[in-house]
């Protein structure tokens, strides 16, 4: 563990992307190969299965301190994340060890299956002989939770610089469904295991997909227009479908293998010929538009599709990419080109199947395109994509060529009504609130959001919390309704499970609005209103 | 009779000797603990702390009628006896022991337990009733010894050295940023600010036994001082001021460096966790070498440490108090101090 807590001292201790660089470079060239595999798996979200819950650790942890299970409590309060505050709150080790990072996972998985009793014990004795920093480590991989604010790409940029290989071609193998049981350093980042078959071997991996960045203002700096395309910009799950010999597989953004789920598309696979990815968004479909988002929610964390969803909200990909034909890597081609090919083998396509081209939106100026995109939301559309008619395929997100011009968000002004201290980069800061509207007389709660406001905003508020807190519940505060804050959403669904009636999609704080008071937020009935007009 | 020290909403009051213990508001008698500036304030009628406080507290006040007391000397005030004792906080710190008739009460201002070179080393006074700070009052507090920090923190210094590039540490500039100094094995030449060098100077003419510094002043730079390790206040760091130190490594020594999601936040380099406050384990030992029956906990997570002292038998309450606003306390956590 002692590597693996050097290279996580020395990616927290640091915001410079020069020095995570070279800290993950120099561990991938002299860490043990297994730990190496390990680290990129978590580092690249793939998380070793849990042998222990978090109410067993809590009770652990204050039993090892010989602290009363409150004060622990208490203690989490302030810290914001379970595995710092065991580190610190256990007395220091007795003994010491060092065990590879790959031996303490393997260690963690012997412990499923066993009784508690067991599993308390072998815990306390590893607590027993680890320094604070190497027993955050090995909480944060007790409890599944690794973040290590390391991006995909900047790993992939090290891994690439400690092993020679090309950056790309790296980025592809690292794609898909692999996991450090069932490949090697060597074959992973050498390709050694490229030809691995099968509907989730490595011949099914995607690409890594090109990834659009925010356009802010207006499309005007882009240049002229006739460079550019535009297509909606879908409120669904963006998927590639890859067919290739003996794999046919859908895989989400989130590299999650996701074929299961959508079943309607197996028929695909006899249609499509080998050696196609195409990239698209994956919708709920009605009987010629797509259907909210919330329809399509269900399939997400499923393992299998009920009946009865299959018919009320049946999936369709609308493609908007040709990633690869016969074969042969498109990505370097013109987008222009890739269309062009896309189209041609879409229009060979039965119309019965679930899989139609993501049409143009056609336009001559900006202002027209405008114009357009103002009636996205009748469109079922977030708004805008636009992109440059003459580039290639991108790796990630390279600012430049895919833009995503969204629609104004929604706003309404509520009250804040319930607090919560944020994790993380935000412990002991009040950062997740709880937000009412008014009901007549009552204040009625709708929406929770934790983004949107400064750093400074939240130390705030957090002194403010102090000051006005009604009642606790454990890290929860009720409030004085006081603060009013202006609450941005991408959408609203009905909800009947929550009080409100009504689901928000992406709230967030777009300000706090220190003008008003709690005379002045909006009604639970102008959202009502709201969800009236829309759905349908 | 009336108690030994009352609560009031000018400070620690003590009726039988006419006096309060660190007040924040102007009042005419004032016993200070040390020369932090939520402890010694402006306005107040007459001063008493010890003599080796009384020149940085006559610095910061400007023009005050002050007088100094040694360690352990008693002093008859009134109906009481006072005398200061070492608090191991910062050089000159004390806590203030008041006795009436074989009643022994304890203001312990702010403290820290482990010896540190500089400060005179914190000494247990036993007596009835205790009144504790507890800013770090969390068992997740726990300070490493003070050679492995400095160890640290000299690793840091080297590494950045053996590059050419200047190290700036961003540390309250009475004390925190003195004990550094003082326990910092030399790699090259330590410039300060001049809020540093100002306290600094003062504190070398006092006899504590403080290594060669340089205030930074026009012309002085990256390029004259390579490898420097730069000591300024924490307000510093990041600023204009910080800028002639151009492709510096930047880092902040606080006891608040300990919570990862705070050293996160400032996002200010690395954060090396030092504290000139007990930790939690300095804090319960400190408490139970009193002896006391009685203690009242105040500037910090006072709810939680007084409920934890009560559970382990004391007749514990909570006391509001001014205190915490000094530049390392300024709440990172805004929660210590509501
Ligand atoms: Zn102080
Ligand atoms: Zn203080």
């Amino acid at each position: 563990m002692k590597a693996f807590a050097t290279l996580f001292a020395a990616l927290d201790g640091t915001t410079k992307t020069g020095a995570k660089l070279a800290a993950l470079t120099h561990y991938f060239q002299t860490a043990p190969e297994a730990d190496r595999l390990w680290t990129i798996a978590l580092l690249s979200g793939r998380r070793p299965k849990r042998s222990v819950n978090a109410t067993e650790l809590r009770l652990w942890a204050a039993e090892a301190a010989h602290l009363p299970l409150w004060l622990f409590e208490e203690a989490y309060a302030v810290t914001g994340d379970l595995a710092e505050t065991i580190a610190h709150i256990l007395p220091p080790p007795a003994t010491a060890s060092d065990r590879s990072l790959t031996a303490t996972i393997t260690f963690l998985a012997s412990l499923t299956g066993h009784p508690p009793e067991a599993r308390r014990a072998a815990i306390f004795a590893a607590w027993n002989e680890l320094v604070p920093t190497e027993r955050f480590l090995f909480n944060k991989l007790l409890t599944g939770g690794f973040r290590m604010g390391v991006s995909q790409g900047l790993m992939t940029r090290a891994l690439a610089t400690a092993t020679g290989q090309d950056e790309a071609t790296l980025a592809h193998r690292l794609m898909g469904d692999w996991s450090p049981q069932t490949t090697t350093f060597a074959a992973l980042t050498a390709g050694a295991g490229d030809t691995g078959t099968g509907d989730t071997g490595a011949g099914s991996r995607p690409y890594p997909f090109a990834l659009a960045a925010q356009l802010e203002g207006g499309p005007e700096t882009l240049g002229d227009p006739a460079d550019w395309r535009a297509e909606w910009k879908w409120d669904g799950i963006r998927g590639q479908l890859v067919h290739r010999a003996g794999a046919f597989a859908l895989w989400s953004r989130g590299e999650e293998l996701v074929t299961d789920r959508f079943p309607e598309f197996a028929p695909l696979a006899d249609f499509l010929p080998q050696g196609t990815v195409v990239d698209g968004e994956i919708l709920a479909w009605g009987s010629n538009r797509p259907l909210p988002f919330a329809q399509l929610q269900p399939r997400i964390g499923r393992k299998t599709v009920p009946k009865k969803l299959l018919t009320e909200a049946p999936a369709r990909l609308l493609a908007y990419d040709l990633l690869e034909e016969n074969g042969q890597d498109l990505r370097p081609l013109p987008y222009d080109t890739r269309r062009a090919r896309l189209a041609a083998l879409l229009a060979d396509l039965p119309p019965t199947l679930p899989i139609a081209l993501s049409l143009d939106v056609p336009f001559t100026d900006w202002a027209s395109l405008s114009e357009t995109r103002a009636t996205s939301r009748s469109e079922m559309a977030e708004g805008i994509m636009l992109k440059r008619a003459a580039s290639p395929y991108h790796v990630g997100r390279k600012r430049g060529d895919w833009w995503k011009w969204k629609l104004d968000p929604w706003s309404v002004d509520a009250v804040m009504i319930y607090a919560q201290s944020g994790h993380g980069r935000r412990a002991g800061l009040f950062t997740d609130f709880t937000f009412a509207l008014r009901d007549g007389n009552d204040l009625v709660p709708f929406t929770k959001a934790y983004s949107g406001l400064t750093d400074a905003e939240f130390a705030e508020i957090t002194r403010w919390v102090g000051k006005n807190t009604l009642e606790r519940f454990g890290p929860v505060r009720r409030v004085t309704p006081e603060l009013v804050f202006e609450i941005a959403f991408e959408g609203i669904q009905k909800s009947p499970r929550h009080k409100s009636g009504l689901a928000l999609r992406f709230p967030r704080m777009a300000r706090w609005r220190r003008d008003k008071g709690v005379d002045g937020i909006d009604t639970l009935a102008s959202l009502h209103a709201l969800l009236t007009a829309t759905s349908g | 009779m009336t108690a030994l020290l009352t609560f009031t909403d000018r400070g620690i009051y003590c009726p039988d000797g006419d006096f309060f213990i660190d007040p924040w508001r102007p009042v005419p008698r004032a016993l200070v603990t040390h020369g932090h500036s939520d402890h010694a304030r402006r306005g107040h009628g007459q001063y008493l702390c010890t003599h080796q406080a009384l020149p940085v507290i006559r610095h910061r006040l400007g023009e005050i009628t002050a007088s100094g007391i040694a360690y352990g000397e008693r002093r008859r005030i009134g109906g009481v006896t006072v005398s200061f004792h070492p608090a191991g906080h910062v050089p000159g710190s004390a806590q203030i022991r008041v006795e009436r008739a074989g009643e022994v009460w304890v203001v312990s201002g702010d403290y820290k337990t482990e010896a540190d070179g500089l400060a005179e080393a914190f000494d247990p006074v036993p007596c009835h009733a205790f009144i504790t700070e507890c800013t770090f009052g969390l068992p997740v507090f726990r300070w490493q010894p003070q050679a492995q920090v400095m160890a640290g923190i000299g690793a840091w210094w080297a590494a950045n050295a053996a590059l050419g590039r200047p190290s700036i540490i961003g540390a309250y500039s009475f004390g925190k940023a003195q004990r550094l100094m003082a326990g910092l094995t030399p790699q090259g030449p330590i410039l300060t600010h001049g809020a540093v060098e100002d306290v600094t100077t003062i504190l070398r003419s006092q006899g504590y036994a403080l290594p060669e510094t340089t205030r930074v002043t026009p012309g002085i730079d990256a390029r004259s001082h390579p490898g420097a390790l730069v000591i300024a206040p924490p307000s510093a760091l990041g600023s204009v001021w910080a800028r002639r130190f151009q492709n510096a490594d930047e880092a902040f020594a606080s006891g608040w460096m300990a919570l990862r999601g705070i050293r996160r936040r400032r996002a200010l380099g690395t954060g090396f966790t030092v504290s000139d406050h007990a930790d939690w384990d300095g804090l319960n030992t400190a408490i139970r070498a009193t002896g006391c029956e009685r203690v009242f906990v105040t500037h910090g997570y006072t709810g939680p440490f007084r409920r934890w002292l009560a559970e382990q038998g004391y007749d514990a309450g909570i006391v509001e108090t001014a205190y915490g606003d000094e530049e390392e306390e300024t709440a990172p956590v805004a929660e210590a101090h509501p």
